[in-house]
């Protein structure tokens, strides 16, 4: 399986199936296994900058939301008007000089989000970024990813087990079996991120549930 | 029921007013040159005062404290943490650590000074190797028990790892720190006081010995008293405010 530069890939498939375990291997968590995985180098030649949204946002609760960020940066670029930049760009100012444990877990997951961005990530590796919240929650989440991806592109991979939300924000689906996970399926999906509405993406998910094929019956 | 802030007070003084009429009692039930009463004791306290010998003896042992307390503490997280974090280290040098857990005091001590003569830091040195086994094996227990997320996180993130200690694992191990460092105290000027019997010409041990030698048990009670109070004042002036600012954290999210 392979990303181009750029392109967002969502791995879709039934809890168990190893997509968590496949996001571990490629950031190097994750060293048993057997393959490769090669990330190509950045433009300028520096090994390509890796963010990583975890399922629990994973914030330090004994750093503020400004050091937690702070500190994803590496030492050569940890600069204070970058985050503070950031977390403009993610409307958490407010929230700088709180502790995490002063979050809603929403918050905290945007908190979680800017982490990831604020690196400047090549490559952004999302493992079930919006699960447990409350819908609107999500719905603003996700449009907050799509505005972050379009002023500074990243290869993404998004691992979700929800259908609408891969649609919604993936160029392409990669669809797994339940365990042992296999691609079974591969989606693409021809309209631009900015212009999926909510009729668009029921109407991509139907055509997709309606397909013969056995591995999009387990989606539904 | 909660405690009025008054009571707060109230309840220690009302408490050491206790414990000195059941040793008033005492004195008086058994005699008052076994046991001496608290006028006694209080009155050998001043004398000591007087001639200087007290603050002398007390801040000679109280030296000793600091030092084999820093040394102990310090080597024990430095190795604790490692142990606990790796299972080879853990399996390679476990039955090192029980070894040393289960060492007498007196063997180190008698050792020390044997090995490397009746000298400041033999003396130091004993006590902290007393020590650091203890601090060890909580340390270890703690560096076992951390977030494996938070782990995976600065791993992802790149951080150094004296990043990954300070910001990551420390901050886990306030908690298990300053457990060690409360009873670690207590334990270090307990042989600090040995050591002194054994091998120096000052600090409150020797100073007991020779109290011993003549009897004096008012002395005795006298220097006892002293260095007690003088560990709870570290206790409350200088462990509890540094544990409560290492857990400030904790303290701001249960507020809002």
């Amino acid at each position: 399986m392979t990303a181009a530069a750029g392109e967002v890939v969502a791995l879709v498939g039934p809890s168990g199936c190893g997509k968590t375990t496949a996001l571990g291997i490629i950031a190097g968590l994750d060293r048993a296994f057997e393959g490769t995985v090669s990330i190509g180098p950045r433009p300028d030649g520096e090994p390509a900058r890796l963010g990583y949204v975890f399922q629990e946002p994973r914030l330090l609760p004994w750093r503020t939301v400004r050091q937690n960020l702070l500190l994803a940066l590496p030492k050569s670029r940890r600069l204070g008007s970058a985050v503070d930049l950031m977390l403009e760009a993610m409307e958490l100012s407010a929230l700088a000089d709180l502790f995490p444990t002063q979050l809603s877990l929403g918050m905290a997951r945007r908190v979680a989000l800017a982490r990831a961005f604020v690196v400047e990530p090549d490559l952004l590796l999302m493992d079930e970024p919006f699960v447990s919240l409350d819908e609107p929650t999500a719905v603003k989440l996700r449009a907050l990813l799509v505005r972050m991806l379009e002023r500074r592109p990243a290869t993404v991979l998004l691992v979700t087990h929800n259908l609408r939300e891969a649609l919604a924000l993936a160029d392409r689906l990669l669809i797994l079996t339940p365990s042992p996970g296999r691609v079974v399926a591969e989606v693409p999906v021809g309209i631009p991120r900015g212009s999926r509405d909510d009729a668009a993406i029921e109407a991509l998910r139907s055509d997709l549930l309606s397909r013969s094929d056995p591995a999009f019956r387990l989606l539904a | 029921m909660r405690l009025h802030a008054t009571s707060r007070w109230v309840m220690p003084v009302l408490s050491i007013l206790l414990l000195l009429a059941v040793w008033q009692s005492a004195t008086l039930a058994i005699g008052g040159r076994l046991l001496p009463g608290p006028a006694t004791v209080a009155a050998a306290l001043l004398r000591e005062a007087e001639t200087g010998a007290l603050f002398h003896h007390l801040g000679i042992t109280l030296l000793r404290v600091l030092g084999a307390f820093t040394i102990a503490m310090s080597v024990g997280v430095a190795l604790g943490v490692p142990m606990g974090r790796s299972a080879l280290l853990d399996r390679l040098f476990g039955p090192w650590l029980v070894f040393f857990l289960n060492l007498p005091a007196l063997v180190v001590i008698v050792l020390a000074y044997v090995w490397f003569g009746l000298t400041e830091a033999a003396a130091v040195g004993a006590v902290a190797v007393n020590k650091i086994p203890n601090t060890m094996v909580l340390v270890r227990a703690g560096a076992r028990s951390v977030d494996e997320g938070l782990m995976e996180m600065a791993r992802v993130y790149r951080l150094s790892p004296f990043e990954r200690l300070r910001h990551v694992l420390l901050p886990q191990l306030t908690p298990t720190i300053a457990a060690a460092a409360r009873s670690g105290l207590a334990l270090i000027w307990k042989i600090v006081l040995v050591v002194e019997l054994l091998g120096r010409s000052d600090g409150v041990g020797f100073q007991i010995n020779l109290l011993f030698q003549t009897f004096d048990v008012a002395g005795i009670l006298a220097y006892t008293v002293a260095f007690v109070a003088i560990v709870q004042l570290l206790e409350y002036g200088l462990l509890q405010p540094v544990e409560r600012h290492c857990q400030r954290w904790r303290r701001i999210a249960a507020e809002t």
